[in-house]
């Protein structure tokens, strides 16, 4: 693949045909990230994982795709355990860090994080989550599980529910299911719209978007609803708050109106917006979502870190 | 023609045809105090011109342009020209180009981006669109095209 020794810091940084390589290289990791195969390209290999913020799901299934491929982690797990607090730059942290591993995960805060880590870096970066930016590997994952239900990314009838402004997960997505040719709806609370700019720019790549308020009007003849949380903090009053994300609570009562192919997708952790009824559902998709983070993952890194040294 | 109301100068930069009202910002970018103590900046606004039908110009004394200076001039000024005067005579003549990358001219609008925290970088813009003018930062992707407020 021509990923070797690349950055990837945006979805943006990736063609059509680079994801889609990516996806296919995921698929044949499976077995691997289930532990039923075992494989080390990763040998030899270190991966520093720099977590400037708390994460947990993120975190540990790139430290399980390193460690089941046969590479070795260096984490930083926690900021204030590192020399930013003496007031070291973020700069200075990653050109330190990107002499002791083959390369560097980045988790961040701020937006542009990643970008400016891989200035510092001369070793590949992943971002893993800039402030409100990118995280392309989330975007990676979703579309993984989207094709495993689907077999395909094109034609398909997405509706993206809930925070649209902030929700940085759904802004990369939206990008990229343009690219693929599918369709977008749109249910947001007012406030919390997906901003004009990124409807634009899905335009732009060619993609239909909609807006439909009304959620059972929505997913009718949808093939995915995407959750996303609604944060509390967002709202001024509490009450509109409650009132929003009750409007947008998934159970089965909803999702009798759906097709019985639906799925229903989660970057969890989820605070109430999918009712626990729904998980033994077949339109649960989120907990095979966040397993299928590994194998994404590891696709990646073997990717960008290229073919083994020796043996692997 | 008339001749106009402020005195020749034998060596510095005249920026001419600045957009009606924009000469006290393009003096901002200049920096007038940092300005050789000997020099005399000439200001003329709301000058009829026939291309513009109002213009503002700018004479600076013993200075040329640093191209980062240039650049925020594109950015705020785009009719302007500059020509830069030897002994009375005019030897370079150009208008202002905006470049592909615009390097530690603006400040990123967004306050949480890593370029307005306290790293050894300077900020950076990609050129979305030149019609009109929009950047993208480089490092979080925010576009700005009001670029007065965003000075750095």
């Amino acid at each position: 693949m021509s990923l070797h020794g690349r950055d990837i810091t945006s979805i943006r940084d990736l063609s059509r045909e680079e994801i889609e390589e990516i996806l296919a290289a995921a698929r044949k990791m499976i077995p691997l990230a289930e532990g039923t195969k075992v494989a080390h390209p990763l040998l030899e290999r270190i991966v520093a994982m720099a977590f400037f913020e708390p994460s947990t799901r993120t975190r540990l299934s790139f430290e399980a795709a390193v460690q089941r491929l046969g590479g070795r982690c260096l984490t930083i797990a926690d900021a204030g355990a590192t020399s930013l607090r003496k007031g070291e730059s973020l700069y200075d942290t990653i050109r330190m860090l990107s002499s002791y591993a083959d390369a560097i995960v980045i988790r961040h805060p701020n937006e542009g994080s990643a970008r400016l880590a891989a200035r510092a870096s001369d070793r590949p970066v992943i971002n893993a989550g800039d402030g409100s930016g990118q995280h392309p590997t989330q975007t990676l994952l979703d579309l993984a599980t989207l094709q495993e239900a689907f077999g395909t990314l094109t034609g398909l009838k997405i509706v993206l529910l809930g925070d649209l402004k902030y929700g940085r997960t759904v802004h990369s997505l939206a990008y990229a299911l343009a690219e693929f040719g599918s369709e977008l709806v749109l249910t947001a609370p007012p406030g919390l719209k997906l901003p004009e700019e990124r409807s634009e720019e899905i335009r732009r790549a060619g993609g239909r978007v909609s807006e439909e308020p009304d959620l059972r009007k929505a997913i009718r003849d949808a093939d995915a609803l995407y959750v996303t949380r609604i944060q509390k903090e967002r709202f001024v009053d509490e009450s509109e708050f409650r009132k929003v994300a009750g409007s947008y609570r998934i159970d089965v009562d909803l999702l009798a109106g759906a097709k019985p192919r639906l799925i229903v997708m989660h970057p969890l952790p989820r605070a109430g917006e999918i009712a626990p009824e729904v998980d033994p559902t077949p339109h649960a998709a989120y907990f095979r979502q966040a397993f299928l983070a590994v194998p994404v993952r590891m696709a990646l890194l073997t990717a960008v870190l290229g073919p083994a040294k020796r043996g692997g | 023609m008339r001749e106009l109301k402020i005195t020749p100068i034998r060596n510095g930069t005249v920026i001419d045809h600045i957009g009606n009202g924009l000469a006290l910002e393009v003096l901002r970018i200049i920096g007038v105090r940092d300005l050789d103590k000997d020099s005399t900046v000439s200001v003329a606004l709301h000058v009829r011109s026939g291309k513009l039908g109002w213009k503002d110009i700018v004479k600076v004394e013993n200075m040329e342009l640093s191209p980062r200076k240039a650049n925020a001039i594109a950015l705020i000024a785009p009719t302007a020209t500059l020509s830069i005067i030897r002994d009375f005579k005019v030897r370079e003549k150009r208008v202002v180009d905006l470049p592909p990358r615009i390097v530690g001219v603006l400040r990123c609008p967004n306050p949480t981006c890593i370029s307005n925290q306290s790293e050894p970088i300077e900020s950076e813009f990609g050129v979305l669109t030149r019609r009109p003018v929009v950047l993208a930062c480089a490092f979080c992707e925010r576009t700005v095209d009001d670029f007065l407020r965003h000075l750095a």
